[in-house]
């Protein structure tokens, strides 16, 4: 068998009955492509690497425990690992923070302060007050959905039942209260961001 | 200025990124080395030497 010329498929059925030689081929086919998709996420040469690393056990793990089917495609499925695995490391920074060690020991750089200082906050505040402002142009029927949803945080079952729709109608009007949310924003060159 | 237009973009250098071979050598060596073996509804997984 000419493994070079092998698709995908063909390799990972060889591998599966045992054929190394399969591994090997899909790693070099793909190595590139999945490696510069984990660097352009994470900019770090190690981390890539041990995320490349760890996509792929994940990959022989599933193989050789025969828990793959084969209705997709071999490489997307080996890059939503990798992308799932990139976000596991951001989400692991995000709890226990990276120091770098660049000579200058700054303790702000690994402790901070999750609280919204003042300024921060006074803005916080302007912005729901001026999103509250622009929610009243909206047409009663969406502006009816839309204070449901989002200011008293009821299911799109219970707005169906209050409002006498159907859960399709709900939705579409919630749709269309955030499209012409931010059409009204534009419309006043507003900018509601912290 | 030469240098400026000779220098690759950043599209570039990310398509020219490889892992180190010693990482594909690991990779190649755990699945060499994985035995899974199935007893009713377990998987064991052994690493050998």
């Amino acid at each position: 068998m000419d493994y070079n010329m092998a698709s995908d498929a063909s390799l990972v059925q060889e591998y599966i009955h045992g054929n190394e030689q399969a591994l090997s081929t899909l790693i070099t086919r793909h190595q590139q492509r999945i490696y510069s998709f984990i660097y352009s996420k994470v900019f770090d040469k190690d981390v890539s690497e041990d995320v490349f690393q760890d996509t792929f056990i994940k990959v022989i793990n599933t193989l050789k425990r025969g828990k793959y089917n084969e209705e997709g495609k071999f490489l997307p499925w080996v890059m939503r690992i990798a992308h799932n695995l990139v976000i596991d490391h951001f989400r692991k920074n995000k709890r226990m923070p990276m120091f770098e060690n660049k000579g200058d020991f700054n303790i702000f750089s690994v402790l901070s302060d999750d609280e919204l200082n003042i300024e921060k906050q006074l803005i916080k505040d302007q912005i729901e007050c001026d999103v509250q402002e622009l929610i009243k142009e909206l047409p009663e029927d969406q502006l009816e959905v839309l204070t449901m949803r989002i200011y008293k945080d009821m299911s799109f079952k219970e707005i169906s039942e209050a409002t006498g729709v159907s859960i399709n109608t709900a939705l579409g009007r919630m749709r269309y209260a955030l499209i012409n949310l931010r059409k009204i924003i534009e419309k006043h060159n507003l900018i509601l961001t912290n | 200025m030469e240098h400026l237009y000779t220098k690759p973009s950043k599209e570039d250098q990310l398509k020219n990124l490889n892992p180190t071979k010693d990482t594909i050598q690991f990779l190649l060596n755990y699945s060499k080395a994985l035995r899974i073996t199935k007893y009713k509804q377990l998987d064991f997984q052994m690493i050998l030497n």
